[in-house]
């Protein structure tokens, strides 16, 4: 084993390789993870839908609460016109939940540690949320850009920052995701690492600090899930509702 | 069956993580290209069937069965307002019910007190009644006794006067002045008395 931390990191082909023209979509630790987490949330979530009793079964507590707690944020920050997107947003948060999580176990991979995974689904709630502003107030939506009471010397100057703080969307998304991920996993593995070096004699003191950060990574998957989710709320809401 | 695909696909990942073993690069792997096509392309597979499953088949269902709670919430609540004022119905009624009975109970003892009374007062009326005659026969009686026993006293007086005088004197006295001497003196007396 490796004692590298940015060991866990690594993607690496699991079967053949499979090759679609000159690109290469070989079935990876990744791909894996991608697909439990999907299978693990769909399982549940059907599990929980199945049964339709008016006293609901743990199953199906979770998932109608997860159910509720999504629509009640999606309806907290973007109001009521962000319903027909709510199924988008509730796979979202759940995806990246349940990647988060799956993470969290010893020698499993990270999916959401990867900037190119966090990216595709930055840049996907990016070019999807700007179509919607486009179709929702045609050229209009460009005022977006022009906040009103600003006194019209600064406008040039306020109209660039604006411009730019909206392209850099997809990225401070994905970065924060995928940064705190890594920054995490790596922290355990770095105080695992000394866990062995140290020993028996010396090893608690990073042992105990493991068993916390392992604590601390568990609020953290949940809550970058959850900024992930609430972040593409907000977005939706701008597109939605021209508030400038 | 969840935690078992769950174990067995956790096994066969760690079977290939310890088979594979891919070359140290140094650096961040997430910034080596070598596997970017394939990640993305595996993310819109899974993420796109993760979105259209739950999109056409469980998210309605979830939806569904929150709705169908809500409402027959709602109609148990109806229905138990419903009983609620028909049980507070039947409350009134049953204190109208009671009240009315005391009532009636109070009227029924009323009634019969007063007759009662009524009867008493007869009862004690007559009573009274007669006892008055009979009182007033006994003080008739009374005085009668009384008058005649002062008559009968004035006439023993003048008997044993005379009888005394008689002793006395040696002399029969005419009774009838002896008589109408005795009752001046009770006369007398009588007047003294009243003064």
């Amino acid at each position: 084993m490796a004692s590298n931390p940015m060991y866990q990191f690594n993607v690496y082909r699991i079967g053949p390789e499979i090759k679609l023209g000159a690109v290469d979509i070989s079935f990876t630790n990744a791909s894996l993870f991608m697909v439990i987490s999907s299978l693990a949330i769909l399982i549940i979530f059907n599990l929980g839908a199945k049964k339709k009793t008016l006293i609901p079964d743990k199953l199906q507590l979770l998932s109608e609460l997860s159910y509720s707690f999504v629509a009640k944020m999606i309806s907290d920050t973007a109001g009521s016109k962000a319903k027909p997107y709510f199924s988008f947003i509730f796979s979202l948060f759940m995806f990246v939940l349940f990647c988060n999580m799956f993470g969290m176990i010893p020698y499993a991979f990270t999916v959401t540690s990867h900037i190119i995974v966090t990216f595709v689904l930055a840049a996907f709630i990016f070019i999807g949320v700007t179509i919607i502003g486009f179709m929702k107030h045609g050229l209009g939506y460009l005022k977006l850009f022009v906040p009103s009471g600003v006194p019209m010397v600064l406008l040039p100057l306020i109209v660039v920052i604006e411009i730019i703080s909206y392209l850099s969307r997809p990225i401070s998304l994905s970065v924060r995701l995928f940064a705190n991920m890594m920054a995490g996993h790596t922290m355990m593995k770095v105080f695992g690492g000394f866990v062995i070096s140290l020993g028996i004699v010396g090893g608690w003191l990073p042992l105990s600090f493991s068993v916390a950060l392992t604590g601390l990574e568990i609020l953290v998957a949940f809550l970058q899930a959850y900024v992930f989710a609430i972040l593409t709320c907000i977005y939706l809401n701008d597109a939605l509702n021209l508030h400038h | 069956m969840l935690k078992k695909i769950v174990i067995l696909l956790f096994v066969t990942c760690f079977a290939c993580f310890n088979t594979v073993f891919a070359a140290e690069s140094g650096g961040m792997p997430q910034l080596n290209p070598e596997f970017w096509i394939s990640q993305i392309f595996w993310l819109i597979i899974t993420f796109g069937i993760l979105f259209i499953v739950l999109t056409k088949v469980i998210l309605p269902k979830i939806s569904d069965n929150l709705e169908t709670r809500k409402s027959q919430i709602l109609e148990n609540i109806e229905t138990a307002d419903k009983q609620k004022e028909e049980s507070q119905k039947k409350i009134d009624e049953y204190e109208k019910i009671i009240l009315d009975s005391k009532l009636k109970a109070k009227s029924y003892f009323n009634e019969a007190r007063e007759k009662i009374l009524d009867d008493i007062n007869k009862k004690r009326a007559a009573l009274e009644k007669d006892l008055d005659e009979e009182i007033d026969e006994v003080e008739k009686e009374l005085s009668d006794l009384k008058n005649k026993s002062g008559e009968k006293i004035n006439k023993i007086a003048a008997e044993t006067s005379a009888e005394l005088i008689k002793e006395l004197i040696g002399e029969e006295v005419n009774s009838s002045s002896i008589a109408a001497i005795v009752e001046d003196q009770s006369k007398i007396k009588r007047e003294r008395k009243d003064v």
